[in-house]
């Protein structure tokens, strides 16, 4: 199909970095800029952060004869988003002193730095690495963070789910000491030639690789989000084993009808020994399959459905010794997180907090949340968990202290009363850093969400929950297709509409309207509200009550989210 | 001094006209071999011979495609069009906007222009700088010029194809000719392209003559042909006008510094790197009133000077010292005032300096106002003298502008807001295309070595960095062989980096061979360039045993000191001289003209 298309210049850059070093020692040291040789800025992301820049300066320092403000953002990676308070004061003081200031939760379960100049990276890698957090493949053609269900009633059993997603993690790590030599000055390995990639090869994966372990019926990790997920499959209180789902992933590109999200595939049930082996079966499949030519059609989603499940499967369970068994059957029925005080089995409690957009930060003139959490984590020493939409669960509360923890929460602004809307509501980072994004999204939707508040109110429909997505770019990164209401950025104030998804995170949304501002936004959202709130069913939600009324078609399938078929009100591809 | 060229190649000189072209250099000084060497270079260009720069070559019958790019569609389709223009046997020039020298546009004939439209409306990030050229008052007039637009796009956004059309319009506009109707694609271009590249190649061949050669006149570099020498002085300057005023500090910095550009355009004024400019400035009109409400003098009254009548406010405006606070100025208005404080004050010498340091004279009025008459004041006041700035440009590079680096004085002091006079007037009061009256002033004590082979030192933080901006535009446009090594220094990196992208594109083309750098606050000790100069002892001793001359351009009073001392610790910890051999040493190379220093 491909053999005949040239490789893409990352594929030579990965070829040629050994084992991704590349030129990233030498760049750190040149001190007339603040960026990264070009192609390092590709293979920095296996060591886990990006080279951004300002964009919202980016014409005025071209005039000041100033290149652009680059900085780097870093991802960790932190299997399940489970964290120590320890390792949480530490990551607090490496904020303040070596970044732009503030964490960034983001929906791989983790927590971002932004802001970081170049010349301390070096000192915040080792920074986090003394509180034994890694950055190692949070980013890059590489499996990154692994997520993993956050909030079960059964501590044992999660603990059990939990353990099993981090073995995963681990697995999948490079082999190379790339990382170890040039962050934390480990003595360089004199033979290169001897260093293997097992599972990864010379040239990694095609493309980014997600894996999710999720926990029914709760869909918080978005399986259909991820490359390669496993569904728990519980019965009386024990884990059985996993279903096996491949092929999600959201990414896709304007106006490209070859790209479009898709949901995965079950490709059976598997014992949990056999999880590890059933992964890089399906990574080294993907590894010697996926589409090296083209990144827009690189993702393991494309790889199965060109290939066909079936035959992708055999692939599997030949490089694995294992064979699926039929699916086991489960259900999910949500894919938001659930707010406020749970009580664990061992009688600890778990308190999630709504982080707006994940943005933990001292404002100058607004609520002190970091200085709120750190005052946290020296009261509970208990541990955090991010959660995969960007909140936060102080988790494992001693019944004592339950009161003091919601005191510290209210005060410092990190408990507060907000709409099941805004709870409910998620956007990725987008500008200023971001250099995929074509429009706002972290810093425009809590307006938006604002003025549709005020629409909901008026229906009569201020308790109910509607996921509400938006992502500055069709990469996906809060995962919009899957939401009930997405907004895609298009080019600055613009967005493409979607609408469909079922609230759970099982449907695609489709396209309703293309490229428009916050005025028509309203316009086209009033009426479907209004309907909704006259019309619907009891207790159908606003993404059924779409598709049940023909405004929009049902997606399953990421072949059919562009098509047209006649009688709906959707419009576009 | 040695002008032996001792590096690089002798272009097939044969011996003979090489040592006639040696006994010539004997006998000139260094500014009659720099007029010769620009002089020579004009020749070049004009004979079309191997003298002119590939990146600035173009001529008459030459094709030039021009493409601004942001996602690659629009170079490709450039590409495509350079094949089937080269296979139609045009010569042809294929050239990003992100590449092109916006000076050069003037000089072109035929084009196709190929760009592209992002988002709302906005051109790729390669043609930002082309296009606010053409739509800025500086667009040249265009009138031998033959163009053609295809204009790429997106239908689904509002302003399809914006960019090109303004392209087109604005070329249009300018003078140029429309050669073919502007085509507008959609995403899904490829075919429009490939029925508008032929249509475009028979168009421009049926215009272009026959082969690409080099046409007669010079299709570049204009400068270098002796220009008549125009008599302007301090006391004649030159009315021109202010062409650009461009902070160059970013949003964080403490300070606030310009890049301010003039335009010399048929003034015949030109300039050495080294040189300085004289600038002829008004003081600030509120501050003129607010000084004349404290001293409760009428605006309107009649003061003379130099025996013309005035009133008192236009000569406080233009003829009279208002920002420099003079010690004589406060004894004298002390008196004036009877001011028994201010003449205590004034009494002795050194309170009286520390008083008047961050003083301006309305300070001194604000605090002890008293009704004089306005001749009274007239008296106090001393005349207004020009200010000179390092000039930060080498009209090898600019042509007829000239550039400076300007560092704007202001400070809160007294319970006011200060700006200082010249900077205050070029940086906040002049607007864009506003007159300004200036003068050269010639300094032969800090010029580039005779010897274009010789290195070259440079060290210049803050605003000292002005002249080394001008060296080496002047050593990259004389291709001269010589290495250069920059020491600059300021308080932050992402902030104060004073032209860092020009330095940038100097040292990837390999002009600027080394650049050192001390950000002071960027950790916890203070770094500065005397600290890198020491850092590097062994280099710059290497250097200066291979004949480098050394630069040093800035703060007198602390950094030009700090710098002498770092240079006396690098020669006797490298040469193991004594403290009073290494000053000898130094004093040496300022003779023979190998340590020069502009500092203020």
């Amino acid at each position: 199909m491909s053999e005949e298309q040239p490789l893409t210049e990352v594929e030579h850059i990965k070829a040629r970095s050994r084992h991704l070093r590349g030129t990233i020692e030498e760049g750190l040291q040149n001190r007339t800029t603040g960026a990264l040789p070009a192609d390092d800025t590709q293979l920095s992301k296996f060591h886990g952060f990006y080279q951004q820049d300002d964009r919202d300066l980016r014409d005025e320092r071209r005039h000041q004869k100033l290149e652009p403000l680059y900085s780097f953002m870093l991802r960790a990676r932190v299997p399940g988003g489970v964290i120590t308070a320890e390792q949480w004061k530490a990551i607090d003081q490496i904020a303040r002193e070596l970044t732009g200031g503030g964490l960034r939760l983001t929906t791989r379960q983790t927590f971002q730095y932004h802001g970081i100049l170049k010349h301390n990276v070096k000192p915040l890698i080792q920074g986090i690495n003394k509180a034994m957090i890694d950055s190692i493949a949070a980013c890059g053609d590489v499996n990154r963070n692994v997520l993993c269900n956050t909030n079960p009633v059964e501590s044992a059993l999660h603990k059990q789910i939990f353990d099993d997603a981090s073995a995963l993690s681990t697995h999948l790590l490079p082999n190379t000491r790339a990382y170890h030599e040039i962050w934390l000055d480990d003595e360089k390995v004199v033979d290169f030639a001897a260093e293997h990639e097992p599972i990864y090869g010379d040239t990694y994966l095609p493309r980014k690789f997600k894996i999710a372990v999720a926990i029914p019926p709760h869909n918080d990790v978005d399986v259909n989000g991820n490359d390669l997920s496993f569904v728990a499959i519980i019965e009386d209180g024990q884990l059985q084993g996993y279903d096996v789902l491949a092929g999600g992933g959201m990414g896709s590109t304007h106006g490209e009808t070859d790209t479009y999200p898709q949901i995965a595939k079950n490709f059976g049930f598997v014992k949990p020994a056999d999880i590890c082996k059933i992964a890089e079966g399906v990574v080294t499949t993907q590894r010697d399959f996926g589409d090296r030519t083209n990144r827009k059609h690189a993702r393991l989603k494309y790889t199965i459905d060109d290939m066909g499940v079936e035959k992708f499967k055999q692939h599997v369970e030949e490089r694995s010794g294992v064979t699926f068994e039929e699916p086991a059957p489960y259900e999910f029925t949500m894919h938001s997180d659930r707010y406020g005080w749970v009580e664990n089995a061992d009688g600890s409690w778990n308190l999630t907090l709504f982080i707006e957009q994940g943005r933990i930060t001292d404002l100058p003139d607004g609520p002190q949340m970091m200085t709120g959490l750190l005052k946290i984590a020296d009261l509970h020493g208990g541990d955090f968990r991010m959660t995969a939409t960007q909140n936060l669960i102080v988790a494992q509360v001693d019944a004592t202290k339950k009161d003091e923890v919601e005191q510290l929460a209210r005060e410092y602004g990190l408990l507060r009363d907000v709409s099941v809307l805004r709870e409910n509501s998620m956007a990725c980072v987008a500008l200023p850093t971001c250099a995929l994004a074509m429009a706002e999204a972290e810093r425009y939707l809590p307006d938006l969400i604002t003025k549709l508040e005020v629409l909901l109110d008026k229906n009569g429909l201020s308790k109910q929950p509607i996921v509400i997505r938006m992502t500055g770019c069709p990469n996906g990164c809060a995962r919009p297709f899957l939401a009930e209401i997405a907004f895609v950025g298009k080019a600055p104030g613009k967005y493409n509409l979607y609408l469909g998804g079922d609230g759970k995170g099982t449907r695609l949304v489709k396209l309703f309207r293309e490229n428009i501002g916050e005025a028509q936004i309203l316009k086209e959202l009033e009426p479907l509200i209004e309907n909704y709130a006259k019309d619907r069913e009891d207790g159908e939600g606003f993404g059924d009550y779409l598709v049940r009324t023909n405004v929009v078609p049902a997606v399953y399938d990421g072949r059919d989210y562009h098509k047209n078929p006649a009688g709906y009100l959707s419009s576009g591809i | 001094m040695s002008t032996q060229p001792t590096h690089g190649t002798n272009a097939g000189l044969d011996p003979q006209l090489l040592d006639q072209l040696n006994q010539l250099a004997q006998t000139l000084t260094s500014a009659q071999l720099s007029w010769i060497g620009g002089y020579f270079t004009g020749l070049g260009a004009q004979s079309g011979g191997s003298a002119i720069p590939a990146r600035a070559a173009a001529s008459e019958n030459v094709l030039t495609i021009l493409y601004g790019s942001q996602t690659g569609h629009a170079r490709s389709v450039a590409e495509e069009l350079n094949e089937a223009a080269t296979a139609a046997g045009l010569a042809t020039e294929l050239v990003s906007m992100g590449k092109f020298k916006e000076k050069n546009l003037k000089k072109l004939k035929y084009a196709c222009i190929i760009i592209s439209t992002q988002g709302e409306g906005d051109p790729p990030d390669d043609a930002l700088g082309l296009g606010e050229y053409l739509h800025s008052t500086k667009a040249p007039k265009l009138e031998a010029f033959q163009f053609s637009v295809l204009a790429l796009g997106d239908s689904s956004y509002e302003f399809y194809c914006k960019t090109g059309k303004d392209f087109d319009h604005r070329l249009e506009e300018l003078g140029g000719q429309r050669v073919l109707d502007r085509v507008d694609l959609d995403v899904d271009f490829d075919d429009g392209a490939d029925a508008w590249i032929p249509q475009a190649v028979e168009a421009m061949k049926a215009l272009i003559p026959e082969g690409g050669a080099p046409a007669a006149a010079p299709a570049f570099g204009a400068f270098g042909a002796p220009a008549p020498t125009a008599n302007y002085s301090r006391k004649k300057p030159l009315k021109t006008r202010l062409l650009a005023c461009q902070k160059i500090t970013g949003r964080q910095s403490e300070k606030d510094i310009r890049h301010i550009e003039i335009d010399l355009e048929g003034s015949g004024l030109t300039y050495q790197p080294g040189d300085s400019l004289g600038v002829w400035f008004k003081n600030d009109e509120e501050l003129v009133s607010d000084l004349l409400k404290l001293l409760q003098i009428d605006p309107q009254t009649t003061v003379h000077v130099n025996e013309e009548p005035r009133t008192i406010h236009d000569a406080l405006v233009e003829t009279y010292e208002l920002t420099l606070l003079h010690p004589a100025f406060v004894t004298e208005y002390a008196e004036l005032a009877d001011n028994a404080e201010l003449r205590q004050a004034s009494a002795t010498t050194e309170p009286l300096q520390a008083y008047i340091e961050d003083r301006q004279i309305i300070d001194v009025v604000r605090q002890h106002p008293a009704p004089i008459e306005a001749e009274a004041l007239i008296g106090l006041l001393r005349k207004l003298t020009p200010r000179l700035y390092s000039i930060a440009s080498s009209q090898a590079e600019v042509e007829e502008e000239v550039h400076l680096t300007l560092g704007v004085v202001k400070y809160e002091a007294h319970g006011h807001y200060h700006l200082g006079g010249a900077s205050g007037f070029l940086a906040h009061r002049l607007q864009e295309g506003e007159d300004v009256q200036i003068y050269v002033e010639s300094n032969d004590n800090f010029r580039l070595p005779a010897d274009p082979g010789k290195p070259v030192i440079m060290i210049g933080p803050g605003t000292g960095i002005a002249p080394f901006r001008a060296f080496l535009q002047e050593r990259a446009a004389s291709e001269a062989a010589g290495e250069n090594w920059l020491f600059f220094g300021n308080p932050h990196f992402t902030e104060d980096f004073l032209y860092q992208t020009e330095w940038q594109e100097f040292l990837q083309d390999e002009v600027l061979n080394r650049i050192d750098l001390a950000f002071s606050r960027d950790q916890e000790h203070k770094i500065y360039v005397q600290h890198r100069i020491v850092e590097q002892a062994t280099e710059v001793w290497q250097w200066i045993q291979r004949g480098a001359h050394l630069y040093v351009c800035g703060d007198e009073s602390r950094m030009a000191h700090d710098v002498h001392q770092a240079l006396l610790d690098v020669i006797q910890d490298q040469a193991g001289y004594t403290a009073e051999e290494a000053e000898a040493f130094l004093v040496q190379l300022r003779k023979d003209g190998r340590y020069q220093k502009d500092v203020y």
